[in-house]
Formats: structure tokens, C-alpha cells, sequence
């Protein structure tokens, strides 16, 4: 076990090495003049694109801006933005707002994915077995920003139910709404998961023998099915957190959460290689150390599941 | 996601990402059944005899072969014209005339539902085709060899695994696709299944390495290396149809998420350009008359949905039919 | 030229002729002093794009808070009419060479130092210095001495050689007499530009600014205006307060002001509409579509015009659009009414003039080539030997453009049997280089806003040879020594005389098409009892009551 965990984390480094570079890469690869859409519809002075460009060193060979970059990194400095801020702060006002809407979404998709894959699992191919279906894929197929535009005036502006946006506060309450339109697209996952993981454990020797022996369906469906059925359900969802995160820029923009979604589009766009790297390193490192966490727990769930 | 190391000396199936990857792994409870009947009819032939008793089966494929057919002879269901409009006609609501009314270029929405299913099936049937045949086969490589193999492959995974979507499809594309280049119509949607499958297969990858790591440790699969069975016959004989399943699930709901994502590509500029119409395109041309003219969503929207449901009903019925626990 | 980058790259939300009969709910209590005093408002924005300095902000999430945060010599009255002197005591000049100075005593920096002479002269030769690197460093282009302090590349900013270090620091034209007098010699008579002074390239910089550095400055800017920043948070928030120690003009009425950060304008809209939000300067496309935005504001509902045009342009130095009369063609095709109707809802009216009509010195419905005539184009056409090939219409992507654009590639079509389309490229910075390369190989979406309230500013940057924006490399001799002419005049109304010649010959060559004028569409909140917009469409701060 120890072994095993040293030579995971020892796999890590080179990962990370890999992830930065291929992300420093592609974002130095974004075609297009960062500076040259600055200026509006009327062409920059040449002195204001020099400044910049030997200020951030972009005349510098992509291994020097890299080496530069994770020198820096290393010390601390995760750099500038092309307006001169800190992304550092960017990062740490940024991800807790994150984090706390993929949480939000987490649960809900729990919650409702879960219930609905344990409903229909127990009644496959019923009238609520096909509902279920049909309106799980319905969110999967209509694309994040009609779901969100719909969710908002409905909501909050036509019936005031909610507010349209969240505050900077980011209340709890605030954040069901865009919790459930960033969960939507994987709830038909958990469901489909759940629910052929019940069809299946049902037919289970275990969960005949409990029937046999005559314990109350509730109590068998609880204690025996559910608990058995889970397993592929937890692994969805926990490795589903770093995707959720990623994946909340449409979200983000549609309820005014300022998350690293927002700020990675805009980084993108404006090809600000330092912002975009950062942030998404250390999207990637929680997503490998949660990939981790999730192997490690196998063996602490199943006991025939072992590391050497 | 489990990722039991190198070694993976894993016994029993850790269930994996987006689906039955549990149902996927029948390891045991099957076989004696199929090996009874002693039948030269193996898994595939059983799944056959079992689908063809299907309803959801026999539905789902008429509406694929109904998209099918759009998609390759569009001209068959309509004689409109999908490309030229009329200011005049702007937002004109439905009737006998136009039965999905015309959008804000006063074009006819029937005729343009019609001819957008062509890049939409295609972009998405393709992609998905290609995530699953190479993430498939990565993970196929990983579980089977395991060792440094293994551990290169994820790791490299993983490194794709850490991209966001949006950056790595704005390179791909503006790098081969951007506003000088003159890529014809194939050309482009090649490219946008390009930057799909390469964003997309690490998932794939580790449903199906999780899978063989399941499986090959099952005792028919020692019986047969036992009895002398070589790798090639082994993989494609014994794991792959034991280890389709949980892919199969996964493919079809990826091609509605595919639909989405060519979608979301055109809308920033990187996608398919006009007149190519597709129905990702539709939705999100509409997105800013939701509120004045819904039919612009609703038809596109209705389509969409139609077709990623008759897909995933159609994996469904093939994964029941291939899966013995459940029959 | 400001640009919005959400709205974007384009023309967006600008110079607003404000006529702002700001459609206020009870405009007529004038509001209650009670509430006003120490009362807060919150009001949309962008994150500001560069550090918060006068001379190096063009875009509008940072201008507009630089606009707040300092007064300048001359103002651009809010209803449009002629700027007048508000810091400026007199301007003074006999030859429009040399220009003296006076500004109004002891009025104040932020930080309670006086504002002085120097202040202006230090600011403006920072602007000028090249190395400073100021994106509006062109604007002190007519002032004596600009070549020694700001020195070319000399093969462009992507060649290896590097600009040579510029002779002097300081331009020979700006003399400080004393404390509240200095003297502005330019290189040649231009009478235009006290106007050009109220732009915000012109404000003065405090002391401190010279004594820090730069970047801080621009993290927690000190300004002179009615309006003193307090904070700045990355992407979510800039805080602002009522300056009390404010002499010019009005104090502020109110006290704080929280300009938001939105990243989707939808966003705001929703909050507008709930009364979450007190101000928002454009409500989105979403709102406008079927008018919409009307009823769901009712008499939140602020319409203005702003001195700003929706432009396609050609690229001359391809081939295929050297022919004027080809040129022509194309714009006579296009019904400029229906796209105004059917994709704009009548929220922007049919170009009809080369200068935006609301600016001083335009003449209304000079352009000929703006009508609606598919005869004629179709006979045009035939002259000039057809069109061979594919013409595609390019935009940028990342603003809402490409239903209009599709509408005219669309009519381009269908009018004259071109084989036209529009195409996106993705971003503002991809389409702005390849413009600036001269690589574009079709008509493309352009804007001009005014920078400053004068015809020369819708002249000399886009149709004179070499000006600052004429991208798509238009010449004509005639219209070159016309706007020489024209800017070296005596007086403005000359001035402006020449400037009309010039149109005319521009029309006959008709370089870019004219689409629409920019009107502006904004809202504000049940909270905001009074309210006017300046004459760039924003909200003028000092008048808001609650």
C-alpha cells in the first residue's frame, strides 16, 4: 500500500510537467495578436505593443516563457494579467465560488439522479422508467445556455421566485437554481448508472436470500440493494467534481458567478497564457489527487480489491 | 474512476464512470448458460435472436434509419431551400405554407431541420465512432498489457484528461479551420470530429481499461488461456463482448452530448460556417428570439431529442440483448 | 474610439449624443435630497482591460471609470452641443498653432494635492514617451516635438529590430508658464483641437503618479473628478464614492457607486429587470428582439442616440474591390431599412450620411451610395465586368454580429447574384490582426464611434490616406489635400466646409459602406428618480438622484 501510494505520487510529476507544458503549448499556439484587439477598430501604436510584449517577454522562445513561467511558479508567483493584476488573487477569490457551485450541483444531481435511478432501476420499463428517461435526456440534449436563459426569467424575473443572479455572497439558497442547470447535463448519468446497477444487483443471490427470508422490501432495498449499488454511483460522482468545475463556464456567465470558468474563457480568448495555466493546473492537480483518493478508497470499500 | 495502478492486480469489478460499467462486467453469471446450449451461435448470435423479439428495437431503429435517410437524400423530404432567404419572411410564425415557420433571415425552418441533420448525425455518429474504436482500443492495450504500459497510457490520459474542452477545441480548429483557410464543407466537419475524439477519448480509455481489468481475471478467461487461446483470440472472442457493453451505453448518450458540442463550436466561430446548416446551429441562432419566437428552438430542439433518444433506446435494447443477467 | 469588448470589438456602446429625455419615472420631483445624500447605486461594467490610467485605457469597462474619476480641461456637454471649458479657466489662441492655457486655482487631486499646470504638462508628455507604452499616445501626434519623444518601429512590432530610444523625454511644444498657465505649440494649425481636449487622454496625473510607478498607479488610480475609487476587486467588483472636496461643475448627488462586473449581459438585464441592478447602459440583443425590452422595462426604458455607425468596409488593396463602381454596387444593394427592422427591431436607424449626423459639422443624407437601388446596382455591376468568385462577408464572432452580417450577405445575394455569404472569425484579436495585416479577402464589419465631437474625427482617421483606421488602404489625392486643408483652417466652420467637399468625393468612391446609426438602449432601476447620459452614452454620474 505504501509502495503503491509513493509510486502514484511519483507519477504525478511528471503528469503535472506534462499537463503545464501541453496547456502553456496550446494557449501560445491560439493564433491571433493578444494586443492587436485592444485598441478597438483603430490599429495599436507599435510602442504600446512593444511595452507589452517585452513586459510579459512574449518575444522570448515558448521553452524560455515556460521555463520562466514554472520558475516563477515554483517561488509562488503565478503572474499577471494583461491589466496588471495578480492572477494569485484571481485564483483565490475565484475557486471557492467554484467549488461551492459544483458542490451545489453535486448534491442535487445526487439527490435527484439517485432517487430517479432507484425508482426506475426497481421498475424497468415502465411508464416512470421512460419518463425518467425521456426527461433526463431532454437535459442532456438541450444545450446548458437555453436551460439556464429559461430557469432564470421563469424564476427569477418573471415570478420572482429567486434572484435572476447571485450575489457575491454566494448564499446557498442562491446557488440551487445553478446548481441544478450545472448538474443537469450529468443527471442522466447518475440515473442510468443507478438504475442498471439496481436492475442488476437484484437479481442478486443476496437480495433473493433476504427476500426469502422475509425482511420488509423496504429494508431490503435500503440496507441490501442500495448499499451494494452504490459503488459505481460514488465513483461518478466523485470523479464527476473536476469535471463540473471545468465544465461551469456557461453556467457561471448566465447567473454572474465569478468562477474560474468565466475567467479561464476570458483568459482563453485573450490568450493570457499565464491566467489560463494557472487555473487550470490546479484544476488538473485536484483532479489527479481526487483520482487518487477515489483508487485508494476502492480497497477501503471492497476488500478484494488490493495494491500491491 | 478507478485507476488501480500498474500492477492492477484488481480481483473484482470496481465499477467505473458514466455507466453500468457494473452491468458491464458479467462476469460470471452468463457464461455457463451460453456454453450449455453448445450452440455454434455465440454471444453475438444469442443478442440477435434476443433483439429481434424487441419493440424498443424495432422503433428506435426506424427513426435512426428515418435520420439516415435525411441525412444522406435530404431533398426526399422536402423541397425547400435551406440556404437563401427573405428578410420579408422574418420570424414568419408556422402554417400550411411553411409548417415550422421561417427564422430571423426569413428562411424556411422546415426545409432547414431537414438539412441540418446531415452535419448534426454525421459530426456526432462519426465522433462517437472514433472516441469509442480509440479509446477502446487504449484501453483495451492498458488493461490487457498493464505494467509501465499501463501506467504510460493513463498517465498520458490523464494529461488530456486535465484540458479544458474550450482551449484545446479553439486551437485545433483555428489552427486548421481558421478564417483564411478555404476548407470545404467535409474538410471542416473532419476537423471538427478531430478535435472531438482527441478531447473526449480519455473517458472512453479508462471505461474500458476498468472493464478488462474486470474481466480478464474471470475464470472463463483463464479457462481459455488455459486451454491455449492466443492474445488476439482471447481480446476479441472473450473481452471485447464482455467488455462492449458499458461502452455501448456511454456511445449513445455521447452522441447527443457530441450534437451539443458541435453546437456550442459554430456558435464561437470555430465550427461549421454557412451555409453548412446543422441543427446545433438552429438552437443556438435562436437562442436570442427565445422569447418572441420559440418555434426557432422548439423544432431543431425536438429533433435533437428525438434522435439522441432513439440512439440511446437503441443501445439500450443492444446492451440488454448482449448483457445475460439481464434477459 | 472606445471599444466595449462585451458588446463587442465593435462599436457598441459609445458616444452618446445624449437628447436623454431619459424616460425617468418621476423625473419631475427631481428626486429626494433625503435619500440622494448618502445614497448608493449599483450600475453594470466590464473588467477593465489595462491599469486604470488615463492615457492607457481605450475600451469601455475602463474608460468609463476613468471618465468618472477625472475632469479635463474641457467637457462634452451631455445634450452634444459644443465642449466647453469646465477645468480649462481659457484657451486661448490666434493662429490655431499656439495655444495658452489657464486652468481654474486650487482645485484638487484625490489624494488633496492641488491640480497645477505641470500636472497636465508631466501627464501628457508620459503619454506621448513611447517606452510608457500608451495606447493613446497618437492622440499628442499634433503637438510640437511628438517625433523625438515617440519613435517608430522600425520594421513593425513583430520584427527583431527594436524601436531606437526616442531623443527626447519631453515635447518641445508644452511650456509650463506657472502655476495655473502653460502654452501648447502643435506642428501645424489645427483647429480642432481644443475639442480633442475633453477627451481622457488629455487629464492631468497627480505627483504621486510620477513618484510611484505606473502599474501601481493603475491599480488604485488618483484622479481629480466628482468621483474617488476605493477598490477593485478582480472580476466581481469596483467600488467608488462620492469626492467631497469636488469644486468643478456638480458634486456628486449621491454617495457610493458599485460598477459590477458581468460577463453576459443577459445577466444584468435579469437583474435590471428585478431591481437588482440600478443602471444598465445597453440591455442585450435577447431584450431587444421583438422590442421586448420596452415592455419589460415600461418607463425604466432610457432610448438614446449615440454619434456612432455600423460600418462595412472593403478591402481595396484586393484586387477585386479596386473598382468603385463594383464598390457601389455592392452598397446599393443592400435595404438598409429592412435590416433595421426586421434584425434590429428598429433599434438602429438606416446609415444615410459618411459622418454620423449627430456629430457638429456633419451634413445628414450626404451618402448617395446608401440608397436602396438594385437597378441601378445590377447595371453597376454589369460595368464593372461582374463578380468573380466568392464574396464573403467577415465579422468577428465573439459580439453579436452575425445576424446582420448574414442579412446583408444575404441581400448582396439575392439582389445581385454574387455568390455571397458571411463568415465569423472567432475573435476581435484574430479579425483586428488580419485587418491590420491587410489579409482580409472580403467586405468586413467595421465601426467608428467619435472620439471627440467633431466631423475631423469622421474623416482623417478612416478615409485619408495612411490614417489611423484606414485599413482598407483607400486613397484619393483630392480628398487628401481637402482634409489637409480642411484641418489647417482658421476656424471650425471652415473647417468643416472642407470636410463636406471631401465627403463628396469620398462618396463617389465609396471606400466602406455606411449600415446603421447606433441608437442606445438602456434601463435603470424603480430606485433612480433622475438621470441624464453624456454625450458618449454614459451614465452621467453627477446627475443620478434618488
Amino acid at each position: 500500500m505504501g509502495r503503491y501510494l509513493l509510486r502514484r505520487l511519483l507519477q504525478l510529476v511528471p503528469v503535472f510537467i506534462g499537463t503545464t507544458f501541453l496547456i502553456y503549448w496550446l494557449v501560445w499556439s491560439v493564433p491571433g495578436d493578444p494586443f492587436a484587439g485592444k485598441c478597438g477598430d483603430r490599429r495599436c501604436p507599435d510602442a504600446y505593443i512593444n511595452f507589452m510584449t517585452e513586459k510579459y517577454q512574449l518575444d522570448e522562445s515558448i521553452w524560455v516563457q515556460y521555463a520562466t513561467y514554472m520558475k516563477n511558479l515554483f517561488q509562488g508567483d503565478f503572474g499577471s494579467t494583461w491589466n496588471n493584476r495578480e492572477v494569485a488573487d484571481i485564483i483565490a477569490t475565484a475557486y471557492p465560488n467554484t467549488l461551492k457551485l459544483a458542490l451545489v450541483a453535486l448534491l442535487i444531481e445526487a439527490v435527484i439522479g439517485l432517487s430517479a435511478g432507484v425508482l426506475t432501476g426497481l421498475r424497468r420499463g415502465g411508464f416512470l422508467d421512460n419518463l425518467v428517461l425521456v426527461s433526463t435526456l431532454f437535459l442532456i440534449a438541450l444545450p446548458v445556455f437555453v436551460v439556464g436563459f429559461v430557469l432564470q426569467w421563469l424564476l427569477g424575473v418573471k415570478w420572482g421566485i429567486i434572484n435572476p443572479t447571485v450575489s457575491n455572497e454566494m448564499r446557498l439558497s442562491e446557488l440551487i437554481v445553478p446548481g441544478f442547470v450545472l448538474g443537469s447535463a450529468s443527471m442522466a448519468y447518475v440515473a442510468r448508472v443507478a438504475r442498471t446497477s439496481i436492475a442488476e444487483n437484484r437479481r442478486a443471490d443476496y437480495v433473493r436470500t433476504a427476500i426469502a427470508k422475509g425482511l420488509p422490501m423496504r429494508r431490503v432495498v435500503g440496507v441490501h440493494l442500495l448499499r451494494n449499488s452504490l459503488i459505481p454511483v460514488v465513483t461518478l460522482l466523485g470523479t464527476d467534481l473536476g469535471a463540473l468545475m471545468g465544465g461551469a463556464i456557461v453556467t457561471e456567465g448566465i447567473f454572474s458567478i465569478n468562477g474560474i470558468g468565466r475567467a479561464v474563457l476570458r483568459a482563453i480568448v485573450t490568450k493570457e497564457s499565464a491566467t489560463v495555466v494557472s487555473i487550470v493546473v490546479v484544476l488538473v492537480l485536484v483532479y489527479l489527487l481526487m483520482n487518487l483518493v477515489v483508487d485508494l478508497l476502492y480497497a477501503a470499500l471492497d476488500p478484494r480489491i488490493r495494491y500491491e | 474512476m478507478s485507476d488501480p495502478s500498474s500492477a492492477s492486480i484488481v480481483t473484482t469489478p470496481p465499477s467505473t464512470m458514466p455507466t453500468e460499467a457494473g452491468s458491464g462486467a458479467p462476469v460470471d453469471a452468463g457464461l455457463p448458460e451460453n456454453a450449455r446450449r453448445e450452440k455454434p451461435r455465440g454471444l453475438l448470435g444469442d443478442a440477435w435472436r434476443d433483439l429481434r423479439r424487441k419493440p424498443l428495437f424495432w422503433i428506435s431503429a426506424a427513426f435512426i434509419l428515418v435520420f439516415v435517410v435525411m441525412a444522406a437524400f435530404p431533398w426526399l423530404f422536402t423541397g425547400g431551400d435551406a440556404v437563401n432567404g427573405s428578410l420579408s419572411n422574418s420570424q414568419v410564425k408556422p402554417s400550411g405554407d411553411a409548417w415550422f415557420g421561417y427564422d430571423v433571415q426569413g428562411r424556411d425552418v422546415y426545409a432547414r431541420v431537414i438539412y441540418g441533420a446531415r452535419a448534426s448525425i454525421l459530426v456526432a455518429l462519426v465522433s462517437t465512432i472514433g472516441t469509442l474504436l480509440i479509446g477502446g482500443t487504449i484501453g483495451m492495450i492498458a488493461g490487457y498489457r498493464g505494467g509501465w504500459v499501463d501506467a504510460l497510457l493513463s498517465r498520458f490520459a490523464d494529461i488530456f484528461f486535465g484540458l479544458p474542452f474550450v482551449l484545446g477545441a479553439i486551437v485545433i480548429l483555428t489552427t486548421f479551420n481558421g478564417a483564411d483557410s478555404n476548407n470545404n464543407e467535409w474538410q471542416i466537419m473532419g476537423l471538427v470530429v478531430m478535435s472531438l475524439v482527441v478531447l473526449s477519448w480519455p473517458v472512453v480509455m479508462r471505461l474500458m481499461r476498468s472493464s478488462v481489468l474486470a474481466t480478464k481475471e474471470a475464470d472463463y478467461i483463464v479457462a481459455a488461456r488455459a486451454l491455449g487461446a492466443g492474445t488476439g483470440r482471447i481480446i476479441l472472442k472473450h473481452l471485447l463482448p464482455n467488455c462492449l457493453a458499458p461502452l455501448l451505453v456511454y456511445g449513445t448518450i455521447l452522441v447527443g452530448s457530441f450534437i451539443g458540442a458541435e453546437a456550442t463550436l459554430s456558435f464561437l466561430g470555430i465550427g461549421l460556417k454557412s451555409p453548412v446548416v446543422s441543427w446545433g446551429i438552429m438552437i443556438s441562432e435562436a437562442q436570442n428570439y427565445i422569447r418572441i419566437s420559440p418555434f426557432l428552438l422548439f423544432f431543431p430542439a425536438a429533433f435533437l431529442v428525438t434522435a439522441v433518444l432513439s440512439f440511446v433506446m437503441l443501445g439500450e435494447a443492444v446492451r440488454e440483448a448482449l448483457d445475460p443477467k439481464l434477459r | 474610439m472606445r471599444v466595449s469588448k462585451r458588446a463587442s470589438g465593435a462599436i457598441a456602446l459609445g458616444a452618446a449624443f445624449a437628447l436623454v429625455a431619459s424616460g425617468c419615472s418621476s423625473s419631475d420631483d427631481g428626486g429626494d435630497a433625503g435619500n440622494s445624500a448618502d445614497g448608493a447605486i449599483t450600475v453594470d461594467g466590464t473588467e477593465p482591460e489595462n491599469p486604470l490610467i488615463p492615457a492607457s485605457t481605450t475600451e469601455t469597462g475602463g474608460g468609463k471609470i476613468i471618465d468618472w474619476l477625472w475632469t479635463g480641461l474641457v467637457e462634452y456637454p451631455n445634450n452634444g452641443g459644443a465642449p466647453q471649458n469646465i477645468l480649462a479657466e481659457s484657451i486661448e489662441t490666434t493662429d490655431s498653432k499656439v495655444y495658452k492655457i489657464k486652468i481654474k486655482q486650487n482645485t484638487k487631486f484625490h489624494d488633496g494635492t492641488v491640480v497645477k499646470a505641470k500636472n497636465f504638462v508631466d501627464a501628457w508628455n508620459w503619454g506621448a514617451y513611447s517606452p510608457n507604452g500608451a495606447q493613446n499616445s497618437s492622440f499628442f501626434a499634433d503637438i510640437q516635438g511628438f517625433a523625438d519623444v515617440n519613435t517608430a518601429d522600425p520594421d513593425g512590432p513583430d520584427g527583431p529590430q527594436k524601436a531606437p530610444e526616442p531623443k527626447a523625454k519631453e515635447m518641445s511644444g508644452l511650456k509650463v508658464v506657472d502655476d495655473w498657465n502653460f502654452e501648447v505649440t502643435l506642428a501645424a494649425p489645427t483647429a480642432v483641437f481644443p475639442t480633442k481636449l475633453g477627451y481622457s487622454t488629455f487629464m492631468p496625473l497627480p505627483d504621486a503618479f510620477f513618484s510611484g510607478s505606473a502599474e501601481d498607479f493603475g491599480k488604485k488610480p488618483i484622479g481629480n473628478g466628482p468621483v474617488k475609487f476605493v477598490s477593485w476587486e478582480n472580476n466581481v467588483q469596483l467600488k467608488l464614492t462620492r469626492f467631497d472636496d469636488y469644486q468643478l461643475r456638480d458634486k456628486m448627488k449621491i454617495k457610493d457607486v458599485t460598477v459590477k462586473i458581468y460577463q453576459d449581459d443577459t445577466a444584468a438585464y435579469s437583474d435590471l429587470v428585478s431591481n437588482n441592478l440600478d443602471f444598465q447602459q445597453q440591455v442585450p440583443v435577447s431584450a431587444i428582439a421583438g422590442d421586448k425590452w420596452k415592455s419589460d422595462l415600461t418607463d425604466r426604458a432610457v432610448s438614446s442616440t449615440i454619434p456612432s455607425t455600423g460600418i462595412i468596409a472593403f478591402p481595396i488593396y484586393d484586387k477585386r474591390f479596386a473598382d468603385p463602381k463594383l464598390r457601389r454596387a455592392v452598397s446599393l444593394s443592400i435595404n438598409r431599412q429592412e435590416i433595421t427592422d426586421k434584425i434590429f427591431f428598429g433599434n438602429r436607424k438606416p446609415a444615410d450620411s459618411w459622418a454620423n449626423p449627430l456629430t457638429p459639422g456633419a451634413q445628414a443624407g450626404n451618402c448617395t451610395a446608401c440608397q436602396y437601388n438594385v437597378d441601378e446596382a445590377k447595371k453597376l455591376l454589369a460595368e464593372a465586368g461582374g463578380f468573380q468568385g466568392e464574396m464573403v462577408f467577415y465579422y468577428n464572432a465573439d459580439a453579436s454580429h452575425k445576424d446582420w452580417m448574414e442579412a446583408v450577405a444575404q441581400q448582396v445575394k439575392t439582389n445581385l447574384g454574387i455568390n455571397a455569404r458571411a463568415e465569423g472569425v472567432p475573435t476581435f484579436a484574430v479579425f483586428r490582426q488580419n485587418i491590420n495585416a491587410h489579409k482580409m479577402k472580403g467586405p468586413y464589419r467595421a465601426g467608428w464611434q467619435q472620439d471627440y465631437p467633431d466631423v475631423e474625427n469622421w474623416i482623417n482617421p478612416l478615409y485619408v490616406t495612411g490614417g489611423s483606421s484606414n485599413d482598407g488602404q483607400y486613397s484619393n489625392k483630392q480628398v487628401d489635400a481637402l482634409a489637409k486643408e480642411a484641418s489647417a483652417a482658421p476656424s471650425l466652420e471652415a473647417s468643416h466646409a472642407k470636410f463636406g467637399e471631401a465627403v463628396k468625393l469620398i462618396d463617389q468612391d465609396v471606400p466602406s459602406m455606411p449600415i446603421y446609426f447606433q441608437l442606445q438602449q438602456s434601463g435603470h432601476s424603480e430606485k433612480i428618480k433622475k438621470m441624464e447620459l453624456t454625450n458618449v452614452g454614459e451614465l452621467d454620474i453627477t446627475s443620478v438622484e434618488l
